[in-house]
C-alpha cells in the first residue's frame, strides 16, 4: 500500500541527543546535546520525557511558530504506553494522536501526517519520538547498573528526542510517497539479534515501495534503513539480491551505524536503535543534503521489532514492521 | 523465501563471540576472587583469633559490602561486563545483582520499587538454590544417613 502526496513539505527538524550521540560522528549536527544521560532529571523516565519535549521546543522555535499555529501533533516512543509522548506534548496542549510500532514510529507519524495533509484535514502537524537508552534498558532487559554482558549482534538503544514540522505550504522538501508496511515473521526469537528479525520487514516494504511506484532501486540516491546495525545491514543485502535479485550494494545504509563511530564506540556493539535512532540521523543529517541539493530522492525506511519480553518468555517470535517515507528536494 | 532459508542467511552473518578468551578471562577473575576470599578467611581467623568457620562468614560479608559497594559507585557493571562470570557466579554477582536492581527501582518508592524489585534477578536464584538445597540434602540424607 503506497499513498503519493502532493502538497506536503518539511517545514523544519529538530534532534536532542545524549552523550552517546554527541561523541558519534553527527555530533556536532544535533540542535542539543547532553553529557549526562538523566538530562538535568532525576529518573530515565523523565530524561526521556524531557528529551521528547524538548525537541518540541526547539522545532517551534526554530520554525518561528506558537504552539497554536499547530493543528497537530503525533509522537510515540518505547516506554510501557507511550508515557514518554504523553507526559513530553502534556504541555503544549496541541491535538495529539499516540502512535507505537517500535522503532518505525517515526515514518508511521509522518505517513499518517502526510495523509492528513494531503487530504487538507489538517495545515501543518509535528511528529515526535524518543528513546532513552537506560529506559529501555530497565524496562526490556535487566537493571542498568548491572551491565549484563551482550552478544555482538545486540543493538544499543539512542537516547534522544526528534520532532519534524509537516505543513502544507512549499519548502525545498517534499513528503513525495509513502509506503505502509506489513508485520513479517521469520521465527527469530533472539531480542540480542533485533537486525536479524527486522531486516525482513525492510526488505519486503522496500520491495513492495518499487513495485507499487514502478522505480528500481537506483532511482534513489540513498535508501536508508532505521535500525538493522552491522549484522542486519549484510542479511538485508543479500536477501533483496537471493529472494527479488534486487542489488542494493551501492545506495543503501543503515541510520544504526551512522550514528554513531563503529570503529570507537564499542559499546554500541552492533550499532544504534530505537524510535529516534533513524530520525536523528536522518533529521540532523540527511535532510540538510536534499535541502542543499547534494542528494535528491531518500527513501527512509525506518524498521521496527514489534519486541514483547512476555511473548518471547512464551516462546513466541519476535515479529517485526517497517513504514517507508520517500522524500525529494523541490526543483 | 522460506523461514529456514532466512535463518541460513541470519546465521552466516552472526559474530563470531570469541568464547575462548571470555572462559579465559572468567576462569582468571573467577580464580582470583577465590584467592581474595582464602586470604580474608587466613586474615580474619588469624588477627580476630576465631574459626576458620566463622572466619568464612565474615569473608562472605566482606566480599558482598565490596560488591554492592562497588556496585553503588557506578563502576561494577563495567568490571561484569568485561569478566562475565568470573564475577557473575561468586557471591560478587548474587550481591551486585540485588544491589543494581534496588537502585534502579528506588524512584518508584520503597515498596512499589526497591521492595517488589530487589529479588527481580535474585529470586531465581534463591528459589532454585533452597530447592536444590532440599533435594541434594535428601539426597544425602536417605542415601548416606545424613552424614
Amino acid at each position: 500500500m503506497t499513498f503519493k502526496f502532493s502538497k506536503v513539505y518539511v517545514n523544519n527538524v529538530s534532534t536532542v541527543v545524549g552523550p552517546y550521540e554527541k561523541k558519534g560522528p553527527l555530533g556536532n549536527k544535533f540542535d542539543k546535546t547532553y553529557d549526562d544521560l538523566y538530562i538535568d532529571e532525576n529518573s530515565w523516565e523523565k530524561a526521556e520525557v524531557k528529551l521528547l519535549e524538548e525537541s518540541v521546543d526547539i522545532l517551534l522555535n526554530k520554525s518561528k511558530k506558537k504552539k497554536e499555529d499547530i493543528d497537530l501533533i503525533i509522537a510515540g516512543d518505547l516506554l510501557n504506553q507511550i508515557s514518554a509522548s504523553c507526559y513530553g506534548v502534556e504541555k503544549f496542549m496541541i491535538p495529539f494522536l499516540g502512535i507505537y510500532s517500535a522503532c518505525t514510529t517515526s515514518t508511521e507519524g509522518i505517513l499518517l501526517a502526510a495523509c492528513m495533509i494531503d487530504s487538507l484535514r489538517v495545515n501543518n502537524a509535528i511528529v515526535s519520538v524518543s528513546s532513552h537508552n537506560m529506559a529501555s534498558e530497565k524496562q526490556f532487559r535487566n537493571p542498568t547498573e548491572y551491565g549484563a554482558p551482550k552478544p555482538m549482534t545486540a543493538t544499543f538503544t539512542t537516547t534522544g528526542g526528534a520532532s519534524i514540522l509537516l505543513q502544507s505550504n512549499k519548502t525545498k522538501v517534499k513528503v513525495e510517497s509513502a509506503t505502509v508496511g506489513r508485520i513479517c515473521n521469520m521465527n527469530q526469537k533472539d531480542p540480542n539479534n533485533m537486525g536479524a528479525a527486522m531486516a525482513i520487514a525492510a526488505a519486503d516494504t522496500i520491495y513492495n515501495h518499487l513495485k507499487d511506484t514502478k522505480r528500481s532501486v537506483n532511482y534513489y540516491d540513498l535508501i536508508i534503513t532505521g535500525d538493522l546495525g552491522k549484522y542486519g545491514k549484510k542479511i538485508l543485502i543479500e536477501y533483496m539480491k537471493s529472494e527479488y535479485g534486487i542489488d542494493m550494494s551501492d545506495n543503501y545504509n543503515d541510520s544504526g551505524i551512522m550514528i554513531y563511530d563503529m570503529d570507537v564506540q564499542k559499546e554500541t556493539l552492533a550499532g544504534g536503535s530505537g524510535p529516534a535512532c533513524s530520525p536523528l540521523v536522518n533529521y540532523s543529517h540527511i535532510i540538510p543534503l536534499l535541502e542543499e541539493k547534494k542528494l535528491n530522492k531518500v527513501l527512509i525506511v525506518a524498521t521496527g521489532a514489534l519486541f514483547s519480553p512476555t511473548f518471547v518468555y512464551q516462546k513466541q517470535p519476535i515479529l517485526s514492521i517497517s513504514h517507508a517515507v520517500s522524500l525529494e528536494s523541490v526543483k | 523465501m522460506k523461514k529456514k532459508d532466512y535463518e541460513k542467511i541470519v546465521n552466516k552473518y552472526k559474530a563470531k563471540e570469541n568464547r575462548l578468551k571470555n572462559g579465559i578471562v572468567a576462569f582468571v577473575v573467577g580464580g582470583l576472587i577465590g584467592v581474595i576470599a582464602e586470604f580474608l578467611i587466613q586474615v580474619y581467623s588469624y588477627f580476630l583469633d576465631i574459626s576458620t568457620q566463622d572466619a568464612s562468614v565474615f569473608m562472605i560479608v566482606t566480599l558482598i559490602f565490596i560488591a554492592s559497594l562497588f556496585t553503588a559507585l557506578g563502576f561494577f557493571d563495567k568490571m561484569v561486563n568485561f569478566a562475565r562470570c568470573g564475577l557473575i557466579i561468586p557471591i560478587t554477582g548474587f550481591a551486585h545483582s540485588m544491589t543494581s536492581a534496588g537502585l534502579e527501582y528506588k524512584k518508584e518508592g520503597l515498596v512499589y520499587g526497591i521492595g517488589s524489585n530487589i529479588f527481580k534477578l535474585a529470586g531465581s536464584v534463591i528459589l532454585y538454590g533452597v530447592v536444590s538445597a532440599w533435594f541434594f540434602g535428601m539426597i544425602r540424607y536417605f542415601l548416606f544417613g545424613g552424614v
